[in-house]
């Protein structure tokens, strides 16, 4: 797919000095592409985990319009449509109006970068992973800037708490991606791409761990949702959302896991590359919907930390695990690469994998071990002598 | 520099998803940790002691179904029970033993609802309260077989319970029990000893068992604080005494504590069940009297071990059809006493925790 030369379909039918409009349609036309897969994919998206969740917790979900009730997005988007639209007359309108839409952009930002092919969307950008931290980061201010606009508290303590919490997570996730930057020697996503001659989910697994472990917190999913916490904050920062506004909270909400287990396979699971004569986007689709299935599945299973909990797990586990992760990688690629090109073959990625595995499962043992409550024994149950059962009565 | 800060105060319910019903709480937090609290009821009050004044005491029996509306069976028990002391009514054996199994299956029903909600406070996002509320289906079911209701069941009576069980109500029974212990090994397997469970549960909300004999807690919540305390073996009645069963208890009073002490206790109530069945004979279910209980003039309390507590009927009678003064003590209620003490100095997110395991029923809680 050779997206980046779109514009030069138009370019012969222009005057000189009017190429610019052939960048303009083009760019336009990919991002209505961008957008329009986005949130196709995320309405399917909304279906399955509906769906899966159902089957998780022994009910049937969305089962009424159209075949598996496949049509269920549509009608909730219809519903929310005709919905009213109620701004709070305390509100901070222009906030409150923008942050659904300053919360879906940077989805949309991330997926145009992702290298889906030979090439992404909007062409090669050669610093790739910068880009994608810098853009996801800018979810906490949408939250901050709805909870602020909605001027409601338990808005304001789930905007908080995302604040807090988000702003801890981009620094294991940063440090983890670091690894990959390191071995694969470059910023640019269609290079780390490339290097995967082994996945690198495979040469680095803590680094893996970590990146899944803080995309689940940038999301805000399971166990990290306190931005929400439904039972506690009654839906955080969409409190006062509702209609079309709240629609668009959901989109962004539904659509991050599926950017997160792109990103994922674009920088672990090695993106299109596989067997053939499968296709490479086949099986691009197939690792994004593995890690999309376990980023459900945790959804499906566990409950909820307490905000300094996942401050603790945060600092006191992912930071330290992760400076490990960097630090060996570092160390090993040092030692393995080829003195003057610099380059790794597939043999000295196996060989990283074999030291890294014993790594991973020895460093996540012992960070439990320290962190964990279930080493803490309890001592036995003993009845109070406060009170006698088996004495008469008077 | 030193920023100025102020306590932001917080109106958690009467609509919020965590109060359990209609249950209303001004809270004062310093950031996330709560200073101060001061519960509201009366949001679900609808003047069931002054109904009772109105109605013949076998209809009261409806109204205490919707006391506890997840633990019916226990509510009836209470009240039958201290009508029968008031107008000295036997009962006949095998429904003693009918009471005792309703009460048991209604235990392991309440408390079921009580574990699915207390996991689904800790965030774990429905899949566990669908997994309990797919057990306590069954016994809903058995319930319906016995009195053809499922909910408010209106089972027992003044003398008895309103009718023997079908034939086909003793091999469901059976199964229920064989299946049981599986479903609990289940439900333990997947959660119990989950790091996060563990992390938000243990140590958090502390009851000492001076402060909850102080505050008069009673049924898990007293127990969680590893005070050894049961009517059904401290004042046992029906059959209790000629079933054998432990009193679980918990090690130091934690929201943790107070849910394995749940879970612990279906255990208990699926033995007794099972051993109920092996000794129940043959016979009446009910003690033939006039239509209309008039009770001697006089006052009688009679308590039960309910679900969540000591259920007390203070009943006053002037000799006539309906009682002079009906006087409900409910455990949830009583064992909000200490939820201040419970709740101030932890967060918002374990204000919730603590508040589910203590497992109020604002039925009760408002009457």
């Amino acid at each position: 797919m050779d997206f980046g030369g779109l514009h030069r379909l138009f370019t012969d039918f222009l005057p000189a000095g009017w190429e610019w409009i052939a960048f303009a349609v083009a760019g336009f036309l990919l991002s209505f592409a961008v957008i329009n897969v986005m949130i196709g994919l995320t309405a399917v998206y909304t279906w399955f985990e509906r769906r899966a969740l159902g089957r998780f917790q022994t009910r049937l979900g969305p089962n009424r319009w159209g075949p598996f009730g496949l049509f269920q997005p549509l009608a909730d988007v219809l519903k929310l449509i005709t919905k009213e639209d109620v701004i709070p007359a305390v509100a901070d309108k222009i906030a409150f109006t923008l942050a659904p839409i300053v919360l879906l952009v940077p989805g949309f930002l991330v997926v145009a970068v992702l290298p889906v092919g030979a090439e992404s969307f909007l062409g090669e950008l050669n610093v790739g992973i910068l880009f994608v931290i810098g853009v996801t980061g800018v979810s906490t201010l949408a939250i901050f800037m709805g909870a602020w606009g909605s001027r409601n508290k338990y808005a304001m303590f789930g905007a908080l708490r995302a604040v807090a919490m988000l702003i801890s997570y981009e620094v294991p996730m940063a440090l983890a991606l670091t690894g990959v930057v390191i071995t694969a020697g470059s910023l640019a996503l269609l290079d780390i791409v490339t290097e995967q001659a082994v996945p690198f989910a495979l040469v680095q697994p803590l680094g893996f761990i970590i990146f899944v472990t803080a995309a689940l917190a940038e999301m805000n999913r399971t166990p990290f949702d306190l931005v929400e916490g439904e039972s506690e904050l009654a839906g955080g920062y969409i409190t006062e959302f509702s209609g079309m506004k709240f629609g668009i909270f959901q989109l962004a909400e539904f659509m991050a896991p599926i950017v997160m287990s792109a990103l994922a396979t674009v920088l672990f699971l090695a993106g299109t590359k596989g067997w053939a004569p499968v296709p490479g986007l086949v099986w691009f689709a197939l690792k994004a919907f593995l890690v999309l299935f376990f980023l459900l599945w945790v959804r499906a299973t566990w409950p909820r930390l307490r905000i300094d909990q996942v401050m603790a797990f945060a600092w006191k586990g992912l930071l330290p695990l992760a400076l490990l992760n960097m630090f060996m990688v570092a160390l090993q690629v040092q030692l393995l690469q080829d003195p003057t090109t610099g380059e790794l073959t597939s043999g000295d990625l196996w060989r990283m994998a074999a030291f890294n595995w014993p790594l991973a499962i020895g460093s996540i043992v012992v960070a439990a071990n320290v962190l964990g409550q279930r080493r803490i024994s309890r001592r036995p149950a003993a009845p109070s002598p406060l009170a006698n059962m088996t004495a008469e009565g008077d | 520099m030193t920023i100025q800060t102020e306590p932001i105060t917080i109106n958690l319910g009467p609509q919020h998803p965590s109060t359990h019903g209609v249950f209303r709480i001004r809270v004062t937090f310093d950031g996330e940790v709560v200073i101060d609290v001061e519960p509201v009821f009366g949001y679900l009050h609808r003047g069931t002691e002054k109904l009772a004044e109105e109605r013949t005491y076998t209809q009261i029996v409806t109204l205490t179904d919707r006391l506890d509306y997840t633990s019916s069976m226990t509510n009836n028990l209470a009240y039958v029970r201290t009508v029968e002391k008031l107008g000295s009514i036997p009962v006949p054996e095998r429904a003693m033993y009918m009471r005792v199994i309703a009460s048991e299956l209604q235990r392991i029903a309440s408390h079921l609802v009580s574990t699915g909600f207390f996991l689904q406070e800790l965030g774990v996002f429905v899949t566990l309260l669908m997994y309990c509320f797919r057990e306590r289906e069954r016994v809903l079911d058995l319930f319906e077989m016995l009195c053809g209701a499922r909910v408010t069941v209106s089972y027992m009576r003044p003398g008895g319970v309103f009718q023997d069980a079908p034939e086909d109500f003793w091999p469901a029974l059976d199964t229920f029990v064989r299946d049981m212990p599986g479903y609990i090994d289940d439900l333990e397997g997947l959660i119990s000893d989950n790091e996060i469970v563990l992390a938000r549960t243990r140590d958090i909300g502390v009851l000492t068992p001076e402060l909850a004999i102080d505050s008069s807690a009673s049924g898990p919540v007293l127990r969680g604080s590893s005070v050894q305390w049961d009517l059904r073996k401290a004042a046992s009645y029906e059959v209790y005494d000629r079933v054998a069963f432990d009193v679980p208890i918990g090690s130091s009073g934690d929201s943790y504590d107070r849910y394995i002490v749940r879970i612990q206790e279906m255990r208990q109530s699926i033995s007794i069940i099972q051993q109920c069945i092996d000794q129940i004979e043959p016979g009446p279910v009910r003690t033939e009297g006039p239509f209309f209980v008039r009770p001697p003039a006089g006052d009688a309390y009679s308590s039960v071990e309910a679900p969540r507590g000591e259920l007390g009927f203070y009943i006053v009678s002037d000799g006539g059809i309906s009682p002079y003064r009906c006087k409900i003590r409910s455990p949830s209620y009583i064992n909000l006493t200490s939820l201040k003490d419970l709740v101030v100095g932890w967060k918002l997110a374990d204000l919730v925790v603590i508040f589910g395991s203590v497992d109020v029923n604002m039925g009760e809680v408002d009457r």
